[in-house]
């Protein structure tokens, strides 16, 4: 068995919203699978149907070789789950913490693994300190800790590094990767691209559906987009102007640059090509990055939405 | 499979959170006191329709008149006659009315050879804002009675100095003290209010701060939570009940008449029925706000209509239907009948029964809205 998650058609309902539309996602062991998407789009959803928090309404599958609908407890005792709001008990110390956690998985040598972590954690001296008085960063460090004190075979990590400092998310990293390297999976959801990037696949979700599913390197080759970088003067009339013309479809600010992207060749090169002639700025045809591609999915999405909606009314 | 060790974790986790927690401790300490203090002024009532048994040695045309009397005074609902004098002691021990008049044998004939016969009137003042009313106005209804009884001939007698002579035992209570009532009935109130309250919140805590979603991610079961963190809360209700009673003692000098047992029974009945009570509301609240506002509203029907404040033979039926369901008027009862009338096991059976009842219905539906998952 080399698929720690193979799910289909998993579907969730809240009331008469859809929230989660026939899902299907398999996860290879060892695999660091980031999910993105837009607030809403259902992740955090899909994250709690996968670890038994909430009940599926429609769809099948198994976690770590176990059926997500009758064996919720199986998959509980083999699962990391890191929610998106820090979840350990404000009032209880960082030792405190640690222990209960250890207590619920009942993890043998308790004792010397809660004081290992909080060796690894660098909290050892300050061990008696309530964990509502930590920093963000520290908070973050904490749970990931406590979520992998009973070694689990999968870690579901939601939104790990919200509010996070950069150089924590960095080390946040290092450890993901080192965890995937002893063959831990991991099921990340994140909003940063510098993140997703370091995923081995990723499935891009809005609005309950998953839209693209894929390695990370492939993303903006199946979205199939055309970017062309413009740099020069008052660069803000432009972005208007470019917005009306014909081909462009997107125009996203970068720094000191803009990226004009669309997805017909054809009229995009003839729209430029035109601008090009009036010398003004300096055009240079790129590769998509994947940051483009996902807020032109982003866009496209929402605009699929509106219409589907239209249609509904 | 209950795990042993989850539980226990549960369970001293929710202590250490208890004891970090200055507000919830300070309730469970100060609360009793401040009530205590609080109520132990006088809530006066003047009720009709008591219930009330006779015991008739005689049954001659002046009886008649004055059993007639005091039905139309509206004071006394006469609901049959006992013959022995214990029969009527133990209708009234167990609450089933509030006097027992008793006419002495040969009563009319002693009046006519005037002899002052007594009628003894034994009246339940455990509870003497529902008694004192009636007990104040017998004197006078009986007069009445008399004067239009006794014509003719006899006429001469209806005239002062009476006949006849009216005494009322006051039982339970001798001095008709009104904390002596009010506070063992307090301690039902106060149990109310803590227990209901401080369950409720304790669980709606875990899923207003998200905790809640990390600890049904573990394999933790749901009775091994639930019972964990209900558990501390029998504590605080024993803490409470220690410090209600060293103050009723000590300072309003209430008596404890009848034995520990039924006493003991009926409390710890008492606070698993609160604590349900407050896990049923903690399935429907959102957030602690809800839940403290939830759990108020069950604490409004424990003081008004479970003869705490009001007496309960004085409230229409509908309202003791509605009363009977309150937990706190069950338990008000046993307190009563145990500190004050020295009550037995045997005594509050039926207030046991009825809360028995309470907690198995409150049981199921908690049960039955209980989700282990956040759907």
């Amino acid at each position: 068995m080399t698929d720690v998650i193979a799910v289909t058609g998993l579907t969730k309902r809240f009331g008469p919203k859809l929230v989660v539309d026939n899902f299907d996602i398999t996860v290879p062991r060892g695999a660091i699978y980031g999910f993105l998407g837009p607030n809403g789009s259902g992740k955090t959803t899909t994250i709690r149907m996968l670890c038994g928090l909430l009940t599926p309404d429609g769809g099948q599958g198994t976690c770590l070789g176990f059926d997500i609908l009758k064996q919720p407890d199986k998959i509980k005792e083999q699962v990391g789950y890191m929610t998106q709001k820090f979840s350990l008990y404000e009032d209880l110390s960082i030792r405190e913490n640690l222990d209960f956690i250890g207590r619920m998985y009942r993890i043998r040598n308790r004792k010397q693994r809660v004081a290992q972590a909080l060796e690894d954690l660098g909290l050892a001296n300050r061990a008696k300190q309530l964990a509502g008085t930590l920093s963000g960063g520290w908070k973050q460090r904490l749970a990931l800790a406590a979520c992998l004190l009973h070694d689990p075979q999968l870690l579901l990590l939601d939104e790990p590094t919200a509010g996070v400092d950069p150089k924590a998310r960095r080390d946040f990293w290092d450890e993901i990767r080192r965890l995937s390297a002893k063959g831990v999976t991991v099921l990340v959801s994140t909003h940063y691209m510098d993140e997703a990037v370091q995923c081995d696949r990723i499935a891009y979700i809005a609005y309950g559906k998953k839209l693209i599913d894929g390695p990370s390197a492939d993303i903006p080759k199946q979205v199939g987009l055309i970017t062309w970088r413009v740099e020069g003067p008052d660069l803000g009339t432009l972005e208007q102007r470019l917005k009306t013309l014909p081909g462009v479809e997107q125009v996203a600010r970068f720094g000191a640059s803009l990226h004009v992207s669309g997805t017909d060749k054809a009229a995009l090169d003839h729209t430029v090509d035109a601008l090009k002639a009036e010398g003004t700025h300096r055009w240079t045809e790129q590769i998509a990055g994947l940051e483009e591609a996902f807020i032109y999915l982003m866009a496209g999405s929402r605009d699929n939405f509106a219409l589907d909606s239209g249609k509904a009314a | 499979m209950f795990s042993f060790a989850r539980f226990s974790a549960v369970l001293v986790k929710e202590f250490i959170q208890m004891r970090r927690d200055r507000v919830t401790f300070a309730m469970m300490i100060g609360l009793p006191i401040v009530q205590l203090m609080l109520f132990g002024f006088a809530i006066n009532a003047d009720p009709r329709h008591l219930p009330t048994l006779v015991e008739l040695g005689d049954n001659g045309p002046i009886t008649r008149a004055i059993i007639a009397s005091m039905q139309n005074s509206d004071y006394f609902d006469f609901r049959g006659a006992v013959n022995g004098g214990t029969e009527g002691a133990a209708a009234l021990r167990r609450g089933d009315v509030n006097f027992v008049v008793v006419i002495p044998q040969n009563f009319e004939r002693d009046v006519m050879r005037g002899r002052h016969p007594e009628i003894l009137i034994d009246a339940d003042a455990s509870d003497p804002s529902a008694v004192g009313g009636a007990a104040g106005a017998v004197g006078g209804i009986i007069q009445v009675a008399i004067t239009e009884t006794l014509t003719g001939p006899l006429a001469a007698m209806a005239g002062t100095p009476q006949p006849f002579s009216v005494s009322v035992h006051r039982q339970y209570n001798p001095e008709g003290k009104t904390s002596t009532n009010i506070v063992p009935g307090l301690l039902a109130i106060i149990l109310s209010m803590t227990m209901v309250m401080i369950t409720a919140v304790a669980i709606v805590k875990e899923t207003e701060r998200g905790t809640m979603e990390m600890l049904i991610a573990t394999p933790v079961r749901p009775l091994e939570v639930m019972s964990g963190k209900i558990l501390p809360y029998v504590f605080v209700g024993y803490v409470q009940t220690l410090v209600f009673l060293a103050v009723a003692g000590a300072v309003f000098r209430v008596p404890f008449e009848g034995s520990f047992w039924p006493f003991f029974l009926g409390f710890n009945l008492f606070i698993v029925v609160n604590l349900a009570l407050g896990f049923l509301i903690s399935t429907a609240a959102r957030s602690q706000m809800q839940a403290m506002q939830l759990s108020f509203f069950t604490i409004l029907p424990s003081i008004l209509l479970s003869g705490f404040m009001f007496p309960f033979a004085g409230m229409p039926a509908w309202a003791q239907l509605l009363g009977s369901a309150v937990p706190a008027t069950h338990f008000l009862r046993i307190t009563r009948k145990v500190m004050l009338k020295g009550a037995q096991l045997a005594d509050v059976g039926p207030e046991m029964g009825a809360l028995v009842i309470i907690l198995l219905v409150i049981s199921a539906i908690a049960m039955l809205r209980y989700r282990q998952t956040l759907d």
